[in-house]
Parts: C-alpha cells; sequence; structure tokens
C-alpha cells in the first residue's frame, strides 16, 4: 500500500487495540449494520444541530469570514444513505477517539467518572436488557401461537384463553388412549351442528379448519402490507447483509417489531409450513436495535450497533430453541461477519437472560424450553453408523434440491406476474395446505407437535398409532421395552409419515420467502424426523425379524432392545437442516442442547457431516446465502477464496473506453463546480487531488457530506424566509472551495471561501495497479472497505469499490454480473 | 436538537417502561399464582394383565405426588400392587393460567386495534379525506426521492418549516412521514421486488 504514512498509520491503531478488540478470525462470522432510525437522521440531527451553528455564527459578521468546518461539524456528515454500506474503518475509529476522551476526561472530576464508568457498563445493561425484552416477546409468541393453532380445531368452555391441552389439564375424563379428550373442550363441529362423530362432522370440522387458517393468513398478509413490508421472509438474510456493514433503515424499527411479532403467531397458526426461529433472530434483533438508542455509546456509532446485534441474533436462536450455547454459536458461523472476542461474553450473557426470562415465563407448564425435549438415553451401536451416514446424504440431497427449487421459485415470484399477487398467493398456499394436511393425521397437528412425537421413543406409557406394538411379553415388568414386531397401527402410521413427508417437502418450497413472517428450520427438521424415524422403525423392524443375520447377530439378540427409531429421527432432522443451512458446528451444539445428552453427539456429527459435504458438492451456498445473491445484497461471502490471477487494474474503475475518473481539486473549485459534478455524476465518493496535473493523492470525500455541508453551509438553497435564521454569510455560486490546511486570505471583494477539509477523509487505503486481486479481496474482507483508491507509481489512476469487486467475482463465476444491485 | 432528544429520550423511557412493566408483570405472576387449579400431580399408568391403562390426575402437593397416593382406588390386589405402581409414572407440573390469560388477552387486543387501524387507513381515510378537503389534498403524490437532484431533495428534507410545536401538528407530521416510509418499503419489496425475493 502506498501512501505509508497514512495508511501505516491506520494499521498501527488497529493493531495496538486491546486484547478485547482482537478479530476472531473464523470463516463465517460476518457483522450486520442496520440503522434502527425510522427517520433519516439528516432531518432530526440537522435541525437540532442548526441552531448550535447559527449561534456561533452570529458572532462572525462580515462577509469575508472563513466558515470554518473543522470546529463545529455540521450534524448529518457522517451518516449514511439508506441501501450503502458503512465505513468500518471510520466508525472504528470515532469509537476509539470517544473512548480516549471519555477516559482523558475520567481523571476530572467525579462526575467524569462515573460517566467513564457508566460508559464501560452500559454494554453489559443492554445486553441484559435485550435478553428481558427477547425472552419475554418469545414467551408471548409461543402461549398466543400454541392458542392459535389450536383454535382452527375447537374452543374450549373453561376459558376461551386455553389451548386444548390446557383445556383438559385438570380434567379427569382423560383415558389412557384418547389423552385429548375431556368435556369442556369443544371442537367446531360440536359447537355447530352438536355432533362429535360421523361423516357431517367431519366436513364441518375440515371447513372450519380451512376458513380459520384463510382468516389468520389473509390478517398476516394484509398487516405486513399494510404497516411494515419489511416484516415478510425470514430476515435471516438480510440480518446477516446488515451485519456486514450494509444500511436497511426501517428493517429493524419499533412497526417492523410489533409487525413482525403479531404476524409470526398468525402465520405460524394458520398451518402453513413454516417455522418461526429465523424470524425470532429477526424480532430479537430488533429489539436490539431499537434498545440501543438509549445509549449514546450504540446510537451514533454503527460499529458497536453491530457489535449488539450479533449479540441479539444469538439471543435469537437462543429463545428459539433454549439452546443458548447453540445460539452463540449459531450467530457466530452463520450472521455475523466480524465476531470479537468481547461480543462471544456478552452474546452468551444476554442468550442466557433471555433463556431464563423464557423459562420464567413458562410457555409449556412443564418448566421446558422446547417443546420437543427428549429424554431417551438408550445407547446406539457403532454399525448403526451406516444409517445414520444414509440420513446424512438424504439430508444433504434434500438440501441442496430444496435450495435450487426455492431460489427457482423465488426468482418467477421477482420476475413474472406471480409477483404482483402477493395476498392471492399467500390465500392460495394457505387453502391448498390447509386441504391436504387436514385429512392426514400427521399434518393436521402443529409440526412441532409432530417433531415432539417422532423424537419421542416409544415406552411403555405412549399410546400413539407409531408406538402400537404387538404385545409379546406381556408380563415383563421391566420400564425397558425390547424390540417388537409392529401392529397394525404402525404400519398405518408408516405410510400416512410417508406421504407426510412427500407433502412437507413440496410445500416447503412454495412457502418459505412468501409475504409473511416465514421461518426454514423447523420443516426442515420435521421432514428429517419423518425420513428419520421410516428409517429407524424400517431398522427396528428388520431386526427383529432377522436377527439371525451376521450384521445384528452380535448386538442385537431377540429380546433386547437395540434399535431407538427416536434417535434416527432426531438424526435426520439434523442431517436435513445441516443440508438446507449448511450449519456444522451450531447445528450439533443446537441438537445435543435439545436433547439432553453427551451419547448422541457422534452419530450426530456424523450425519451433520455427511450431509454438508453432499450438500457442497452439489451446489455451493446455503439457503440464506442463495438468498442473498438472489437479492443482488452487497454481501463479500467471507468462506469463499478468491483464486483467480486478476491484478487491481483489471477491476478498477474508470476502464480505458470509460471517461476519466471524476475528481476533484484541493484548492481550484468553486461551489458551482463542485454542485455541476455532483448534478451530472452518481458516484458516492470522489478522491481530491492536488491538481489534475499531478494527480497527487490528498484524500477522499463522501458525496453525501458533500451535499449536507454545501446545503448547510450556503444561503443559496434557502427558502427566501429563512434567510436570516438560517445565514452562512457570503458564501455564493462563485466562492471557492478549499480543501487544504492553510487558505489565503480571499481579495477583499471576492466571497467568502468554503473550508471542507474536516469533511475529508485524510487516510483513504490505496493500492498499486499491479496488486493482486487475492490481496485486495483479502483487505476489503479484514477490514471493512467500501473503496479503494488504485495509484500507479504514486498517481492517482482509478477506484476499486465493493460493488466491482462483487461485480468481478460474479464474472469470474460466470455469472450476471449485473445481479449486483447495491453498492 | 436538545428539544427533539429530549423528546426522543421521554418517548423511548416511557415505552422500556411499560415494556419492563409487562415483564414484571409476567413474572410475578409465575411465582405467585398457586391456586388450585394450575398445579396437579399426573399419574400414568400403563396395562397391566388384563387392567386397561389409565391416567389419574389431581391437585396434591409434590410430597404426595406418587403411585401410592394418586392411585385411588387400586385397581389390583395387595401383592401386585407394587408391580403395578412400578410401572406409573407420576410426574408434578404446575402452570400458570393468570399469564395466559393475559397474554391472550393483551394479544388480542393488540391485534383488533390494527386491524381496525388497517381498515380504517385503507377504508375510511380516503373517503374522509375527500369529503373534509376536497380533491386538492389527494394529488399529493409521494416525493420520488431519486439521485436525480440530490440539493433539491435536501433542500427538501433539511428545511422543512418550522411550524407551530403542537401536538397535533406532530402528530400529524409524524403520521405523514410514517406513511411515506412504509409506502417506500411497500414500494421495494412488493412492487420493485428489490428487497426480500
Amino acid at each position: 500500500m502506498d501512501n505509508a504514512g497514512y495508511c501505516n498509520e491506520s494499521f498501527n491503531s488497529l493493531q495496538s487495540g486491546t486484547s478485547d478488540e482482537d478479530m476472531v478470525e473464523i470463516a463465517g462470522a460476518t457483522l450486520d449494520f442496520s440503522s434502527t432510525d425510522d427517520v433519516p437522521p439528516l432531518d432530526r440531527d440537522y435541525t437540532s444541530g442548526y441552531a448550535a451553528h447559527g449561534g456561533g455564527g452570529d458572532v462572525l459578521n462580515g462577509s469575508t469570514k472563513l466558515m470554518d468546518l473543522l470546529d463545529e461539524p455540521v450534524p448529518g456528515v457522517g451518516t449514511y444513505e439508506d441501501f450503502n454500506t458503512i465505513d468500518w474503518v471510520r466508525e472504528k475509529s470515532k469509537d476509539r477517539d470517544r473512548h480516549r476522551e471519555i477516559t482523558s476526561k475520567s481523571k476530572e472530576s467525579t462526575w467524569a467518572l462515573l460517566h467513564s464508568v457508566s460508559d464501560a457498563f452500559s454494554g453489559w445493561l443492554l445486553m441484559l436488557l435485550i435478553g428481558l425484552m427477547s425472552g419475554a416477546l418469545a414467551g408471548g409468541i409461543d402461549i398466543s401461537a400454541h392458542w392459535m393453532t389450536d383454535l382452527k380445531e375447537g374452543v374450549c368452555l373453561n376459558g376461551f384463553w386455553f389451548n386444548h391441552e390446557h383445556c383438559c389439564w385438570t380434567s379427569n375424563e382423560t383415558t389412557f388412549q384418547e389423552r385429548d379428550k375431556c368435556p369442556q373442550w369443544k371442537s367446531w363441529a360440536e359447537l355447530i351442528i352438536g355432533q362429535t362423530e360421523g361423516a357431517f362432522a367431519y366436513i364441518v370440522n375440515y371447513l372450519m379448519y380451512v376458513c380459520w387458517a384463510l382468516l389468520f393468513s389473509f390478517l398476516a398478509v394484509s398487516l405486513v402490507r399494510a404497516f411494515a413490508p419489511y416484516a415478510c421472509g425470514s430476515g435471516i438474510p438480510e440480518i446477516k447483509t446488515i451485519l456486514s456493514g450494509f444500511i436497511i433503515r426501517g428493517y429493524l424499527g419499533k412497526w417492523t417489531l410489533m409487525i413482525k411479532t403479531i404476524t409470526l403467531v398468525l402465520a405460524v397458526s394458520s398451518g402453513l409450513s413454516l417455522g418461526k426461529e429465523g424470524p425470532l433472530v429477526h424480532v430479537a434483533c430488533c429489539c436490539g436495535n431499537i434498545l440501543c438508542h438509549l445509549f449514546t455509546k450504540y446510537r451514533k456509532n454503527e460499529a458497536k450497533r453491530r457489535e449488539v446485534l450479533s449479540a441479539a441474533a444469538a439471543v435469537g436462536v437462543s429463545v428459539a430453541f433454549g439452546a443458548p450455547i447453540g445460539g452463540v454459536l449459531f450467530s457466530l458461523e452463520e450472521v455475523s461477519y466480524y465476531f470479537p472476542l468481547k461480543t462471544l461474553w456478552r452474546s452468551f450473557f444476554a442468550a442466557l437472560v433471555a433463556a431464563f426470562t423464557l423459562r420464567s415465563i413458562n410457555p409449556f407448564g412443564n418448566s421446558r424450553l422446547v417443546l420437543f425435549y427428549v429424554e431417551f438415553h438408550s445407547p446406539w451401536h457403532l454399525l448403526e453408523l451406516v444409517p445414520f451416514i444414509l440420513l446424512g446424504i438424504f439430508g444433504g440431497i434434500w438440501g441442496a434440491l430444496f435450495i435450487r427449487a426455492n431460489i427457482a421459485w423465488c426468482r418467477c415470484r421477482k420476475t413474472t406476474r406471480l409477483g404482483h399477487y402477493p395476498v392471492l398467493e399467500v390465500l392460495v398456499v394457505t387453502a391448498v395446505t390447509a386441504i391436504l394436511a387436514f385429512p392426514n393425521d400427521y399434518t393436521r397437528t402443529s409440526t412441532s407437535e409432530l417433531i415432539s412425537e417422532l423424537f419421542n421413543d416409544c415406552g411403555l406409557l405412549d399410546s400413539s398409532k407409531l408406538c402400537d406394538y404387538v404385545n409379546v411379553n406381556a408380563s415383563k415388568s421391566s420400564n425397558e421395552l425390547p424390540d417388537r414386531p409392529a401392529g397394525h397401527n404402525v404400519y398405518t402410521a408408516m405410510w400416512q409419515l410417508s406421504l407426510a413427508l412427500v407433502f412437507k417437502m413440496l410445500i416447503t418450497v412454495v412457502t418459505f420467502g412468501m409475504k409473511v413472517p416465514s421461518g426454514l428450520f423447523i420443516p426442515s427438521m420435521a421432514v428429517g424426523a419423518i425420513a428419520g424415524r421410516l428409517l429407524g422403525v424400517g431398522m427396528e423392524q428388520l431386526a427383529y425379524h432377522h436377527h439371525d443375520w451376521p450384521i445384528f447377530k452380535g448386538w442385537c439378540s431377540p429380546g433386547a432392545d437395540c434399535i431407538t427409531p427416536g434417535l434416527y429421527a432426531m438424526v435426520g432432522a439434523a442431517a436435513c437442516l445441516g443440508g438446507v443451512t449448511r450449519m456444522t458446528v451450531s447445528l450439533v451444539v443446537i441438537m445435543f442442547e435439545l436433547t439432553g445428552g453427551l451419547e448422541y453427539i457422534v452419530p450426530l456429527m456424523a450425519a451433520a457431516m455427511t450431509s454438508k459435504w453432499v450438500a457442497d458438492a452439489l451446489g455451493r451456498e446455503g439457503i440464506y446465502e442463495a438468498h442473498i445473491r438472489l437479492n443482488g445484497y452487497p454481501f463479500l461471502e467471507a468462506k469463499e477464496e478468491f483464486s483467480h490471477k486478476t491484478l487491481a487494474m483489471d477491476v478498477m474503475r474508470p476502464r480505458r473506453s470509460d471517461p476519466p475518473l471524476s475528481v476533484l481539486t484541493q484548492d481550484s473549485l468553486t461551489v458551482e463546480d463542485v454542485e455541476a459534478l455532483i448534478t451530472e455524476t452518481s458516484y458516492s465518493g470522489f478522491p481530491v487531488v492536488v491538481s489534475h496535473e499531478s494527480q497527487r493523492l490528498v484524500g477522499f470525500v463522501l458525496r453525501r457530506d458533500l451535499i449536507i455541508s454545501i446545503v448547510a453551509l450556503s444561503p443559496v438553497y434557502r427558502l427566501p424566509a429563512e434567510n436570516a435564521r438560517m445565514r452562512q454569510d457570503g458564501i455564493v455560486s462563485t466562492s471557492p472551495i478549499f480543501f487544504t490546511e492553510y487558505t489565503p486570505p480571499p481579495p477583499p471583494s471576492s466571497p467568502a471561501t468554503l473550508k471542507l477539509r474536516g469533511i475529508m477523509d485524510l487516510s483513504p487505503f490505496t493500492v498499486t495497479d499491479h496488486t493482486p486481486m487475492e490481496i485486495v479481496v483479502d483487505i476489503f474482507r479484514k477490514l471493512g472497505l467500501r473503496q479503494c483508491l488504485v495509484t500507479h507509481n504514486g498517481r492517482l489512476l482509478g477506484i476499486i469499490t465493493k460493488k466491482d469487486i462483487l461485480k468481478h467475482m460474479a464474472q469470474m463465476a460466470n455469472r450476471d454480473p449485473d445481479s449486483i444491485l447495491f453498492n | 436538537m436538545a428539544e427533539s432528544m429530549y423528546c426522543a429520550g421521554i418517548r423511548v423511557l416511557i415505552q422500556l417502561f411499560f415494556v419492563i412493566c409487562f415483564m414484571l408483570m409476567l413474572l410475578t405472576q409465575t411465582t405467585d399464582a398457586k391456586n388450585s387449579g394450575d398445579v396437579r400431580c399426573k399419574c400414568i399408568c400403563p396395562p397391566y394383565k388384563d387392567v386397561p391403562g389409565k391416567i389419574f390426575k389431581n391437585n396434591v402437593s409434590l410430597k404426595d405426588c406418587n403411585c401410592l397416593h394418586m392411585v385411588v382406588p387400586m385397581p389390583v390386589d395387595g401383592k401386585d400392587v407394587e408391580a403395578y405402581c412400578l410401572r406409573c409414572e407420576c410426574k408434578y407440573e404446575e402452570r400458570s393460567s393468570l399469564t395466559i390469560q393475559v397474554t391472550i388477552i393483551i394479544y388480542l387486543s393488540v391485534l383488533g386495534l390494527l386491524a381496525l387501524y388497517m381498515v380504517y387507513l385503507t377504508l375510511l381515510e380516503p373517503v374522509l379525506k375527500r369529503r373534509l378537503f376536497g380533491h386538492t389534498q389527494l394529488i399529493h403524490s409521494d416525493d420520488e426521492v431519486g439521485d436525480q437532484q440530490p440539493f433539491a431533495n435536501t433542500h427538501m428534507v433539511l428545511s422543512r418549516p418550522r411550524t407551530r410545536s403542537n401536538v397535533l401538528n406532530k402528530v400529524e407530521n409524524a403520521q405523514q412521514r410514517w406513511k411515506r416510509q412504509v409506502q417506500e418499503q411497500r414500494k421495494s419489496v412488493f412492487d420493485r421486488h428489490v428487497v426480500l425475493s
């Protein structure tokens, strides 16, 4: 890098940070910035800061005064446009300056000392608040979703707010076979026509189910459309992009939070094949963003805010699964871009607080955090690794095919007329889902209940269809059950489950990405759990009927309990989830936090690794990266290696056929020249050079800052009525603009000069034109740059922006470079 | 600057206060809701010889939650009682029906309010506006904030006329601004499909 003085200084300042600031360089860590303001700070901050500036301006009179921006920066400078990338280096150095100032002032008075202590603690307080708020919201969502799901089937006469299970909680009329029947719970057929059995009652129940499902999904999509269009979808791809430095204003705002919470419950209750884990991550990040406004340290600094959002993402997964460690690892592996060590500890704290809050609210009435908490600890045999690896292969293949199908469908939605009817699309998909799901017992109930039933190992106390085994030795007194031949009901359950498997595989392709909050974890786990259970029961029957085969002889003698279909379901769920999202460590940790047993780590890891390898062989990206690429977000993938031998001068702009680089000179421009340049071009920044002939670099100035400074400081654009109030004397169209440190005193009759050195970045990053692109891409990734200047023999030659790099990478991979939409 | 920051700070503090109150309310409900409908002991006894499976429920305290106290009347004779009870599983469970009730009622009220507001915004407000203000107000098309006129747009944003800080005017301004934002979001998500496929 050239400009040794400037760049070394910034490089040293990066290295001399405290150990807390060390980057944990783990592939896949990403950062996300999202502004929480619904209103661009340009509006509020400007009016608030202008009064201060105007007060100072009154003292300066006369037309020869210099407008010195170094002392009082115009508010609004240093903020970012919507759909733009932030400048990480600038934000981090702003935070270091602020911290330095606070520490140096803390020695002056007790008040300042208290201020510095409270500043240090503000991070922890913020984490505590985020955990509390997210835990409370997640508890509310769980309770409401459970109630509304059961509302499709009936209502409780004891109190309409009870769902089916809680209605029959104290009743003594439940029997061993029918655990859910009690007189207080009335199905709709009973209420409307007074019958419980028979064809007519079935039809009435069917009709009411479909009607409720349609009502819920219609309400969900209308609310999303009317109040917060950003609340649709999963949210994780956008949060990944935001954490890597992108700004989407309003994506993590108050209205998005409220609408996402309310419509998530509606969407889940309408029976659609979606889950709530992804949207819970979005909800938690919204809480994080909103609570950041209470603390100046995080409100004003986009880099610090993204640290908080990384922790909030961990909180989201933690409340969804009841897995705090898994949540932190998920945030580290999937969602975050930069993940300092400090964030690791804080995320864990926030995730624990959230899990504790959720447990106190106690949504399931039995002190469990998650619906499918399994308790069995039966051992598994080494030979069972073969079917586990088979499940892994199935998960990988399904994951890759699902991603392709879903992306094709979403692209269809973006480009064809399908996208013009979002409400109709949601209603049609809901109708199809409800109509096809009602007849099959396994799809009628909510997906979480299906998964918990599949994970459950059959014991003496179970009476479901899946556990209807023929009792060979009825007088056995132990609690363990040997492998037994399947009864008639088990075969019925098997083919019903196969139908459910096919149905879920197809309908999830169409459901994920609709204009309601939709998550992906639960449907993928359901597909895997069904496949796993089918394989498990198959293996069990094989071992029973052919126990004299050599592979079973050693360990599975008749009368022994050797194969646990519930374990196969769990492994299948992990394999499918890993195939779709390509999670590795976080998936295994989440699954074993769900089961509470360390015995099953090896099968889970085997299946997860196999599924990831198979899925990676078939398609490079996970579902979230695929959606990022579909939307054209400027996300520089941290996991990909750039392996081509291009040089910086192949990628930089301007190319040979383009007009020359638009630069500003440091002392020969007037206000109207700059305005003309800004109006004619649409670049987001301009390098500043000494002169057009020498092209020696001075610095870099951003378009937004230029516009704000010129508009704020010149009365040319004021309305006549406001000239008296907001006046910076003397700046007219012909005023010269100086970027230098020392300006010559202007002759008496010429207009006042405008000094804009304060908004210029004096240490832009530069590379020479022969720098290999591998190094340039590495620099962009590691430092979070937005643009980089290219010099040749010390003279400015061109510029490389993040968008250019993304387009270049797309071209190298034979993809369409025009799909990168933002910069 | 001080005033708007002050107002924003007050607003945030009030919101935070409500959130904390709600959470505290939820937390305290769970700790002292021990009325009779909220605790139970559930014993599941599987089929044994020719006795069918049965479920026993009662609200007893934790120390009495075992087979001998719960399974009344005992369906088997003296020497089989132990074998029968070994297979039974008794669990003590608590719940908070007040939490459930409060949560559902709050959720339904918020949902109802939002649905009513949505109906008002989409159906009633244009009708009312048209009756009160005539056609001029409806020509208010939302601004196309494009890059063609950067200075004019910035000028419009920066030099918003400072009206009297009337509460109604502020609410009206805030609502207009919010509606514009939602419209922008709707255009990018639903119409142009730029964000969020």
